[in-house]
């Protein structure tokens, strides 16, 4: 349904080119839920932005963006508007600052439906009623006059979802959706995402950085390190063998519940510098596995994973 | 909403108090008097009309005479320096002329102000936002003691399209020119504020989300960007407007309009201290009421603020 084909992403600032995303390919079935995976400034945001056509003005893509057989690179933003919500909706990670603080939630939500349906102020309004029913905000009908900041975080999260649904969606972006939230709050959200997305039959993109929240939502899971995958595979799989040194470093950095003595293990080192195009491993600076030949070659993405050395080999 | 408008009002009171007590001692400060002149009168003669004005009693005196006669009778007193006028009169008169300029420049500020501020936004380091920024500044270096003549030469002289200057009971043609010559510079500062805050809303994330909507960029700009856009214009515009419609010295000499403006500086130089007194609590009055109307009007736009209001 979506295919993302070597998808490269610049950003040209004061300081040169950035490069943010490198050759990154994936798709998504319809139904399915793939979560994407890296630490910040790995680029997954920049996909999905890629994916809504909403990459800042100082950004270059290369690759294909193909939705529907329709590259969504090569679309105008005047088509790119009956894409966006109608068949493919996201969910932003700020629930703060992603709603308009000037709005009724009425509006906001209504505003959608009206646009890409023409449907009546009445009719969007019992619409809106039905989803923030759907997402779980009590007493949605006294609600809907309510402005943002009358809300918790995690009620405005809810209605953030109830935007990206109001369409019913192919796909929805789910940019770090819980990342803004309390502990508590955040499996809550993820619960209510999972059942939304059986009920509706929707595919999920789900960004984070938490593989916690992946372990129980997501059948696929593709690992970002640089703007490059690193490991694509099934999450099971992945769970049980990691292939990859860079995955095997997020998961050693996940605290063991059944053993609080147990020391957190970071990763050593920082962020690779962007500034270049990679021409080596770029997780070879921190790899506790790295041999001389990662310096030098990159390697490519082969049998879901991008990493020179052997799977037996690793520690 | 209700009982804050009350209550601000009621603050009015005390506030106009402390104010006519500071100026109408501060203004005695300043040598010489409504009556002093360079040939001094003949004491006898100078007695009898310090006392047909009052002025030979103690200060405390005069200032309970002076507040009394407000709060019963609306009462501000006759102008020392203008014979067989009264501060009313002089302010029935002069006041309807700025009101009027004044209010025809405000409209003028925002009407071209803001769209042109806008259009520089939309356009963010395009032709019109470099012609926009650069008109802008152009016009806001230019003093209105250098626009006005020049809006003469030109509309007066050379077309011979409006009245160089007058009244003439404020018909549309008499409007023009003191109007523009007043609000050039303001309308500058309202398009780059205008501008700046357009910016900053257009790059917030609420406006991602509205753009993830696929809503067109119209709506988009009027109904998500504009309101949160205007709110600096808002809190510049107070102060502004009340200074507008209370006239600019410069404008009504220059245009001969016969606006307060003019009143209040003849009053300074002459130490005319009752109709000082009375165009500074007319200035309190409108700063109080603009003050006010932008409180207002920013609880209507923002819904944080009318939440803190009730």
């Amino acid at each position: 349904m979506l295919s993302v084909e070597n998808l490269h992403i610049r950003f040209r600032t004061g300081d040169g080119l950035v490069h943010a995303v490198n050759d990154v390919s994936f798709s998504v079935d319809a139904g399915s839920r793939l979560a994407v995976v890296g630490e910040s400034g790995s680029g997954k945001s920049q996909i999905a932005l890629a994916i809504m056509g909403l990459l800042a003005k100082n950004a270059e893509v290369e690759g294909r963006i193909m939705w529907d057989g329709q590259d969504l690179l090569a679309t105008s933003n005047r088509e790119m508007n009956r894409i966006r919500a109608r068949e493919i909706g996201i969910i932003f990670q700020d629930p703060m600052s992603s709603l308009n603080p000037y709005m009724t939630i009425e509006r906001q939500l209504t505003e959608i439906v009206e646009h890409h349906e023409g449907m009546s102020r009445r009719a969007a309004r019992a619409r809106a009623l039905e989803v923030m029913d759907a997402v779980r905000i009590p007493d949605a009908k006294a609600r809907l006059r309510a402005y943002p900041h009358e809300f918790s975080g995690g009620m405005r999260q809810r209605i953030v979802i109830a935007m990206a649904l109001m369409c019913q969606p192919k796909l929805i972006l789910a940019d770090e959706p819980t990342t803004a939230l309390d502990v508590t709050v955040q499996a809550q959200i993820m619960q209510l995402l999972q059942d939304v997305q059986s009920d509706l039959g929707t595919s999920v993109v789900l960004i984070t950085h938490d593989l916690g929240v992946v372990a129980g939502f997501c059948e696929d899971v593709l690992v970002l390190y640089g703007g490059r995958v690193m490991e694509t595979a099934k999450t099971m799989a992945l769970f049980d063998q990691p292939g990859h040194p860079y995955t095997r470093g997020l998961l050693r950095a996940v605290p063991n519940i059944e053993d609080p003595s147990d020391a957190l293990t970071a990763i050593p080192g920082s962020p690779p510098n962007q500034h270049r195009f990679p021409v080596a491993c770029p997780f070879a600076p921190r790899c506790a596995d790295v041999v001389d030949t990662c310096r030098e070659t990159l390697p490519q993405l082969r049998d879901g994973r991008a990493c020179l050395r052997p799977i037996e080999e690793l520690t | 909403m209700l009982n804050y408008t009350l209550r601000r009002l009621l603050m009015v009171i005390p506030t106009l108090l402390i104010l006519v007590i500071f100026a109408f001692y501060l203004m005695r400060l300043a040598p010489g008097g409504p009556f002093t002149s360079e040939r001094p009168l003949p004491p006898a003669v100078m007695a009898n009309v310090l006392e047909r004005y009052g002025m030979d009693e103690p200060l405390y005196v005069q200032l309970w005479t002076y507040i009394k006669n407000i709060i019963c009778c609306f009462d501000f007193g006759p102008s020392f320096a203008q014979k067989d006028r009264t501060v009313n009169d002089v302010i029935a008169q002069g006041f309807p002329v700025t009101l009027t300029y004044g209010f025809w420049s405000a409209v003028f500020v925002l009407a071209l102000g803001v769209p042109l501020g806008i259009i520089a936004a939309l356009r963010h380091n395009g032709f019109w936002d470099y012609t926009m920024t650069g008109l802008a500044i152009f016009s806001q270096i230019f003093p209105n003691f250098v626009l006005a003549p020049l809006l003469v030469l030109l509309f007066t002289l050379s077309w011979g399209l409006l009245p160089g200057g007058g009244w003439n009971g404020g018909q549309w043609q008499y409007i023009v020119m003191p109007a523009i010559a007043l609000g050039t510079s303001y309308m500058a500062s309202v398009a780059r504020l205008t501008r700046g805050s357009m910016l900053e809303v257009l790059g917030s994330p609420y406006i991602r989300t509205a753009r993830a909507k696929g809503l067109p960029e119209r709506t988009i700009i009027l109904r998500h960007a504009l309101k949160p856009a205007l709110l600096p214009t808002l809190t510049y515009m107070g102060p502004v407007f009340v200074y507008m419609i209370t006239g600019s010295v410069f404008v009504d000499v220059f245009f001969s309009t016969g606006g307060i403006g003019q009143d209040f500086i003849d009053g300074a130089y002459s130490r005319d201290y009752s109709i000082l007194l009375g165009l500074a609590i007319l200035y309190a009055v409108l700063t109080f009421a603009l003050t006010l109307a932008v409180d207002l009007l920013y609880a209507w736009i923002d819904p944080k603020v009318r939440a803190g209001l009730s």
